[in-house]
């Protein structure tokens, strides 16, 4: 080994400084203390919290007849000595591989504190609103399934937003006038048709792909605001195009608080949670699916076997529009049943926030959209409870969320390696 | 059988990059393709591969004309290429790699995974090289990657294979290992052409050697019978001097002290663990050692790019340790990073721009935030004559220069300062043979004129030839301290796999 | 590691980069064109008529009445297609320039244009993509409101102030957005959509509060802002544009001198060019990555404060930034991120806004359309392929517009 001139070198002397991971934990630890404060001044020590709350957790038909009343104060200063405690385990040990579940089950306790909290004195249908929740996330899901079957070719796709509302538009007026079936296949159609526009745009015309998605977005938003004002207003006819009803699945729907959830949909709901099976076995256990990713990390590679890149990639994004297509027609024909002015909201960028969360794998994506469709939910039940807080901050949530999300408070994830860079070959 | 190239040619937008090139290669046999960059290699084979089209020319096999326009076609002619940059995808298993392209499915689409299995399993047998195939690639060392690369390229059955620069980024050894791998090929018939700028390989392993130069086929030669004086004369077309002219070095006070380094790389591992050193004044310190050491995060933390986790810098005398880059450059540090597209130069802004790139902040190039480009210009200027940088202005911008003229900008823009300290990682990677030489003198000088020179390259050629004293970096400690006039190159190589001559660690095993 | 060039030729070594400059080098800066005059504007110019045709053509399908006519009296039917076609864009026309009050009416709508535009354009030259000109736009606006109505003082100081605080509100906002990328990585585009919709919630919010609501009202109205904080007409109370025009275009000029004459400028240059190697050079890539989101947000607040201290009555609703935030993102582009270039894509803008509003209240066709166009006239400004491939005509400049480089930092 080298010898060092110096001698006068100790390890008093040498500074440690803290790893990422140190940091973090310790921001957690932080964290943990600072909600278990929050929970028990705003929670436990507000006079409404010695009400009793009563959660529904079934339905007027169901067979079952489940409620849980409880006093809010008493859950509120559980929740927060629990928090003190995981707080402690936090700075004391850590929790290694478990930090992120413990994080996912606090919020789970921080959420049931608030909801009792708000529900104080009331009767609150729980299972209503996690059906909501499911209902919510639906377009979260298709939008996020979308985007991770673009970015797995490598393809970022902005567009996704403009993709729904398209295809919420022309749902609507193809289903007017063909009924319900026909106006599927017309949003499917248009979704898949701007996942091609994409498609072109990025690949053979090598524009930016996220100009080419914020185009399609101001496109959409601009062409169906259009054509509502002049086509849909005059024309109501136009802008009625029926729903999907609801159909139960047998003995599934009697399962308590998750039968509801998830057995009692329409079409929309089943489709969407089969094409995140789908999705999943065909990513990762099929050739095409071990083809795409190829493309999406080292196209250079995929070409060098013999693989045609972009033919992959147009596929595949042509194919992910069909699945925003299908997202757009849920909100119409699958819940309001009728078209308005930029009635997605953000819903594709949320979608987009989903897939990173989930770390551009389908299952990964139900979850986050499951987050995300809580918010929302959170924030519709809890304007009719009337809580002091103003529903613009609840509005704000799954924003906000998204921005927590995408920062990496849940940890850092790797998109696929080629991530919106054009392929070109020589 | 036969495999030729008959005049091909194939011509860039204002450069013929093949000028009617002839090559052939016979079955069990090596032939080695030598050339300096830019002289048209690689550009012979990705024709060969099927990634470009020739514009004139043909191939044939066994006298039978091709038509190669796509990969696919080169790999069912026959013809497998293990490329100088993976063509490995990261995160997925050998397994998934080797197949890719050629999976095995069941009747609906469904991968075959076993099978995929097997086949890696026998072909590895086959030719000794045990590799798992459940292993992810990303994880493997940079040897056995290469080999999971041969055996992609032999699974679809190829007659014959296309090595370009292999040993770019192996220890010495692994090299060794490499050379009984291509023995075994030759024996089972494979014909094997080994491109490379090495000339000492090429003289070991060919039964021929082609030699190119701007395009053209120069030479044609038999190893036994020439030499890598007369070789590199080829290849440059002018007497090259091979050999570093350096007085022998007299150091002086200690400028740069390093103790007990500890660092963090990007995934949040331990990197360097406990290095320490000591570089004079008026000496140039060498840091041999194969790419994936640690190198990298080492002169990251010394030039102020990367907070270290424990240890000290100390620079004349004054700790530096978290320093920013900036108060580095102020404390007249030079540093010539080792990729000069990604961190040295900013492609898109023109020469000028460049030159200033790191001084812009103070005067004579600005005045508080208001920039002065006329002095800006007439620096460049100056610098570009006097470093001999050809580029048709200094107003052009940095992409259109050759990469031995970007990177001589960086030496003028990094050496035209007083400098106390210079940091120079692979200096003359991609660059011509006659910028190598002016770029080796120029940090000779620097070192005459006082300055502590810091080397860091995995060309062991260049860090023996330039270095004082030469350490050697294994798995993020300085495993041995040299003398380059004494030592030999298998003794260095020993030492680059940890395995050196009164070392603890025992021989790096290959990962099974 | 990564790449090196060992293994690529250098086809254009030794080639000429730049062509002399056959005018001068103000003249060059102002209008973004140099020795090919003909390529600069020839795709611009075709990508604006081109988006003009498809728009008509968009008009006339859209005639849902008209159409039906076709199976019946296909002759009067297309004669009333032309005449609808033609009668928008007449109108569209005189709304822009067809008087002095078009005129004042295209300057007064580019105004914000304009300022937003150089916000987006500021951030794309240093890599950053801002989204999020609407959500500041927004906050600025806000935060001079706040100060219009707080402070009963002489417009010579109440103006600067109430500016002051507009640049101080939309840098902040999307400050946040900068330093969330800067310390974790947090790519932009989603984070400043995100900080969107919470201005606009909190806006909502505000705009119902004691402090804001303008008393007697129970909508989010605020309450006006002082008449010192009322900017002064250009032209006279006649027409509707105010000295804000005048500050956009000061604005322009001063991010020129510091994109291209600053050492700050070189900085957010550099690192929108290769963050890497700013790195390596010494910048700090943290604190450039703020001050570039801090300048662009700072833009946007200005146009925000102009849409509430140039436009009676003065007051801030729920609405006062009217999708400028996006059309800001076609003017960077239209104007290739350079200032001057921006300004005239304002101009353009503005005018298409002005005869919009003229076309939809003269013909009655809804005013989205010219959304519609704008996002054509993106599309064949970023793709110049496109527009070639259509009229089929040569260019020296084959590049499509490329900033993304993926999700991480």
């Amino acid at each position: 080994m080298t010898v060092t001139e110096t001698t006068s070198t100790s390890y008093a002397s040498t500074k440690v400084r803290l790893t990422p991971e140190e940091r973090r934990e310790r921001v957690l630890g932080g964290v943990y203390f600072a909600l278990a404060a929050f929970v028990f001044v705003f929670f436990a020590l507000d006079p409404s919290s010695a009400d009793d709350a009563t959660f529904n957790l079934s339905l007027g038909q169901d067979r079952f007849d489940l409620s849980w009343t409880f006093e809010p104060r008493l859950i509120a200063i559980i929740v927060a000595v629990s928090f003190v405690v995981i707080g402690i385990l936090q700075l004391a040990v850590g929790f290694g591989r478990w930090t992120n579940m413990v994080l996912g089950f606090s919020m789970l306790l921080f959420v049931i504190a608030f909801l009792g909290w708000a529900a104080g004195g009331q009767a609150f249908s729980l299972v209503g609103m996690l059906s909501s929740m499911v209902v919510l996330s639906i377009p979260i899901t298709c939008g996020g399934l979308t985007g991770l079957m673009c970015e797995r070719v490598a393809v970022i796709n902005i567009g996704i937003e403009g993709q729904l509302l398209s295809a919420a538009f022309v749902g609507t007026i193809v289903g007017s006038s063909v009924g319900t079936w026909g106006g599927l296949v017309g949003a499917m159609a248009i979704g898949a048709l701007l996942g091609f526009v994409l498609a072109v745009l990025v690949i053979k015309y090598q524009v930016d792909q996220i100009i080419a998605g914020v185009v399609i977005n101001i496109f959409a938003l601009g062409l169906t605001s259009f054509l509502s004002t002049r086509v849909l207003g005059p024309n109501p006819q136009f802008n009625s195009p029926g729903r999907f009803s609801t159909i139960a699945i047998p003995v599934l729907e009697d399962i308590p608080v998750i039968g509801p959830m998830f057995f009692q949909g329409n079409i929309f709901l089943y489709g969407s949670l089969i094409l995140v099976f789908a999705l999943h076995y065909g990513l990762f256990y099929t050739r095409w699916g071990l083809r795409s990713r190829a493309v999406g990390e080292h196209p250079k590679a995929a070409d060098t076997v013999g693989i045609n890149v972009y033919r992959v990639r147009y596929r595949n994004v042509t194919l992910a529009g069909l699945i925003a297509g299908f997202g757009g027609a849920a909100l119409t024909l699958g819940s309001t049943g009728r078209f308005e002015e930029n009635m997605t909201a953000g819903v594709g960028f949320i979608g987009l926030a989903a897939m990173i969360a989930g770390r551009w794998r389908p299952f990964g994506v139900l979850g986050a959209a499951l987050v995300f469709g809580f918010a929302r939910a959170m924030q519709q039940k809890l304007g009719i409870l009337g809580t002091p807080i103003p529903s613009e901050f609840l509005a704000m949530a799954p924003y906000i969320l998204t921005i927590v999300v995408v920062a990496g408070l849940v940890g850092r994830a790797r998109p696929p390696a080629a991530d919106g860079q054009p392929y070109v070959k020589e | 059988m036969k495999l030729e190239l008959r005049g091909i040619t194939k011509r860039f937008p204002g450069v013929v990059a093949n000028d009617s090139v002839d090559l052939t290669v016979e079955e069990g046999q090596v032939v080695a393709l030598l050339g300096e960059n830019g002289a048209g290699k690689s550009t012979l084979m990705n024709i060969l591969y099927g990634l470009y089209s020739a514009d004139e020319g043909e191939i044939l096999i066994d006298g039978e004309p091709l038509t190669l326009g796509s990969p696919s076609e080169s790999i069912a002619a026959g013809i497998g290429m293990v490329h100088q940059h993976f063509m490995l995808v990261p995160v997925f298993t050998v397994a998934e790699n080797v197949i890719l392209g050629i999976e095995p499915t069941n009747r609906i689409g469904a991968l075959k995974q076993r099978d995929a299995e097997e086949s890696v399993r026998e072909l590895s047998a086959q030719f000794g090289f045990d590799i798992d195939p459940h292993a992810i690639v990303e994880n493997l060392p940079i040897g056995v990657q290469q080999r999971v690369e041969i055996i992609k390229v032999l699974l679809r059955n190829a007659r014959f294979l296309v090595l370009d620069e292999p040993t770019a980024v192996l220890t010495p050894q692994e090299v060794d290992d490499l050379f009984v791998i291509i023995e075994q090929l030759r024996a089972a018939g494979k014909g094997i052409v080994f491109i490379s700028h090495k000339l000492k390989e090429a003289l070991h392993i060919a039964d021929r050697i082609v030699v190119m130069r701007q395009g053209k086929t120069v030479a044609e030669v038999d190893p036994s019978a020439t030499t890598e004086q007369d070789l590199a004369t080829l290849m440059v077309g002018r007497p090259v001097d091979l050999v570093v002219h350096k007085e022998p070095a007299v150091p002086k006070d200690p400028v740069v002290q390093v103790e007990q380094l500890r660092v963090f790389d990007d995934r949040n591992q331990l990197a360097v663990d406990g290095v320490s050193m000591t570089i004079r004044a008026g000496e140039i310190v060498g840091i041999a050692g194969v790419q994936g050491n640690s190198q990298t995060e080492l002169v990251e933390a010394i030039t102020g790019l990367r907070t270290p986790l424990a240890g000290r810098i100390l620079l004349k005398g004054e700790d530096v340790t978290t320093v920013s880059p900036r108060q580095m450059h102020k404390r007249n540090l030079a540093h010539v990073p080792e990729d000069r597209q990604r961190s040295g130069l900013v492609l898109g802004f023109t020469v000028t721009e460049n030159v200033v790139l790191d001084s812009y902040y103070h005067e004579p190039f600005s005045r508080g935030i208001v920039m002065d480009w006329g002095v800006a210009h007439t620096e460049a200027e100056r610098l570009v004559e006097q470093y001999d940088v050809r580029t048709p202005s200094v107003d052009t911008e940095l992409k259109s220069l050759s990469g031995g003229n970007q990177q001589k900008v960086i030496v003028a823009r990094e050496f035209s300062r007083d400098v106390d300290f210079v940091v120079a990682s692979q200096p003359t990677r991609g660059v011509d043979v006659g910028s190598i030489e002016y770029i080796h003198a120029r940090i000779v000088e620097e070192r005459d004129r006082g300055a502590a020179v810091l080397i860091v390259s995995s060309e062991l050629d260049e860090v023996m030839a330039l270095s004082d004293r030469l350490l050697v970096m294994f798995d993020g400690h300085i495993v041995a301290e040299l003398d380059p006039a004494t030592v030999t190159n298998a003794e260095v190589g020993l030492h680059m796999l940890g395995s050196g001559a009164g070392s603890a660690a025992p021989a790096k095993e290959d990962t099974p | 590691m990564t790449e090196s060039d060992v293994s690529e030729p250098d086809p254009t070594e030794g080639n000429a980069g730049g062509q002399p400059a056959s005018r001068s080098k103000l003249y060059q800066e102002i209008t973004g064109v140099g020795g090919r005059a003909r390529d600069a504007l020839l795709v611009p110019a075709l990508a604006v008529i081109t988006a003009l045709l498809i728009g008509g053509i968009i008009i006339a399908l859209s005639d849902v009445d008209n159409l039906r006519l076709f199976r019946t009296d296909p002759l009067e039917a297309m004669n009333e297609t032309i005449s609808t076609v033609w009668g928008a864009y007449r109108s569209m026309f005189v709304g822009a320039f067809g008087s002095i009050n078009a005129i004042s009416e295209t300057l007064f709508a580019a105004t914000p244009l304009i300022l937003a535009g150089l916000a987006v354009a500021v951030g794309f030259q240093a890599g950053l993509f801002n989204i999020g000109a609407e959500g500041q736009i927004i906050i600025g606006g806000m935060a001079a409101l706040y100060v219009g109505f707080t402070f009963d003082l002489p417009g010579i100081v109440l103006i600067p102030m109430c500016l002051a605080a507009a640049i101080v509100g939309g840098g902040f906002w999307a400050g946040i957005a900068g330093m969330l990328r800067a310390k974790t990585g947090a790519h932009e585009v989603i984070t400043t959509i995100m900080l969107n919709f919470i201005a606009l919630y909190l806006t909502q919010w505000l705009l119902k509060t004691t402090v804001f609501q303008q008393p007697g009202r129970s909508d989010p109205i605020s309450k006006p802002i002082n008449e010192g904080a009322q900017l002064p007409y250009l032209f006279g109370s006649e027409y509707r544009v105010t000295i804000g025009f005048l500050i956009a275009i000061a604005a322009a000029v001063l991010v020129q001198a510091l994109m291209y004459r600053s050492t700050i400028g070189f900085e957010f240059r550099a690192v929108g060019a290769n963050a890497d190697a700013a790195r390596y050079a010494g910048m700090n890539i943290v604190f450039l990555t703020v001050a570039v989101m801090f300048t662009s947000g700072a833009l946007a607040g200005l146009a925000g404060a102009n849409q509430i201290m140039s436009l009676p009555p003065y007051q801030g609703s729920t609405a006062f930034s009217g999708g400028i935030g996006f059309d800001a993102i076609a003017l960077a582009l239209l104007g290739r991120s350079k200032p001057y270039g921006v300004v005239w894509a304002g101009i353009l803008f503005g005018a298409l806004a002005a005869g919009g509003r003229e076309m939809q209240g003269v013909e009655r066709i809804p005013i989205d359309l010219v959304e519609v166009i704008q996002a054509l006239i993106i599309v064949f400004i970023a793709a110049p392929a496109l527009i070639r491939s259509i009229y089929r005509i040569k260019t020296a400049d084959t590049s499509a517009v490329q900033i993304t480089t993926g999700w991480s930092a």
